[in-house]
């Protein structure tokens, strides 16, 4: 339960990254989060290709998906993530200030394990990500063909 | 406040689980059910539930001991019903076999927690998904459809 397992990140918002790793840290869950800007660099670090070529084999415990990213939005990547049959048992938790309830009801539909709305507020958005990570990063236990981390 | 619905196949663990669900405050209320057609009738508003106030549970925790018989039981139950498959379900389970584990996943279960043998990390392990699929997690709208 206390091995570190590691987290993708794709978001595009830099101030929203900076908030994301800074209530992951507060339950030292920040060190083996690896940061993506958008979704087709996410499908990239997934299929390990392009500047991911080289990477170790292993899916992430968790992917935090932004929705409105550019290239390749994040329901996008849901989308390949749940129809890919290397990929699919992936968790994968939405992580968005979207609160259409269309975007929630796709996701669903999609497969997503989890869907979070970033609080406005800095400390409810504090706990909210550090719960998130708690659950994800230290609590679930992820399929079988998860990176064991970077001890 | 959507509810917590809880579904077990050992009456024991389930009344462990429900206290360390106890420990979070949460305001919603922890359904427990019964490990045979209960958990139907809660969602379908029948049986024993006819007339209950409220809609789908926020999540449904399934307490079980044998993960596979559990999870293909919900699979039928749940996951086979359009306008509740995309209710997470979150196993808890002291199973560590990786079959068990896998099996689930493939069943479409949203996440799987491996109970702890110790009893404080037992209450640490079980509180902390309350709070995530209580609070933190936005549950789907009554009567999701696919497509």
């Amino acid at each position: 339960m206390e091995r570190l397992k590691s987290i993708l990140l794709a978001e595009d918002n830099h101030m929203d990254v900076e908030l994301t790793l800074e209530a992951l840290g507060r339950h030292n869950l920040a060190n083996d989060v690896e940061v993506v800007n958008d979704g087709e660099e996410a499908l990239d670090y997934l299929h390990r290709r392009g500047k991911y070529s080289s990477r170790l084999e292993g899916n992430p415990a968790v992917v935090l998906l932004d929705i409105k990213m550019p290239k390749v939005t994040g329901l996008e990547v849901l989308k390949e993530i749940k129809g890919d049959p290397k990929l699919r048992m992936m968790p994968v938790v939405v992580l968005t200030s979207s609160r259409e309830e269309s975007d929630l009801i796709k996701s669903y539909n999609l497969g997503v394990n989890a869907y979070v709305v970033k609080p406005l507020g800095f400390e409810e958005f504090v706990t909210a990500v550090s719960r998130l990570g708690v659950f994800w990063a230290i609590i679930n236990e992820p399929p079988p063909g998860t990176s064991s981390g970077i001890a | 406040m959507k509810s917590i619905l809880l579904a077990g196949d050992n009456q024991i663990d389930v009344e462990l689980t429900q206290e360390a669900l106890g420990r979070n405050n949460l305001a919603n209320d922890v359904v427990v059910v019964g490990e045979d057609g209960e958990a139907p009738d809660y969602f379908r508003q029948s049986g024993n539930y006819a007339g209950r106030k409220g809609g789908n549970p926020a999540v449904v925790l399934l307490d079980l001991k044998t993960p596979k018989v559990g999870c293909l039981k919900v699979r039928e139950e749940i996951k086979g019903d359009d306008s509740l498959r995309t209710i997470p379900a979150v196993v808890l389970t002291s199973s560590n076999e990786e079959t068990d584990l896998l099996k689930s996943y493939q069943l479409g279960v949203n996440a799987f927690v491996v109970k702890p043998v110790d009893f404080h990390d037992f209450m640490e392990a079980v509180s902390r998904p309350g709070a995530f699929w209580a609070i933190v997690n936005e549950a789907p709208p009554a009567g999701v459809r696919s497509g």
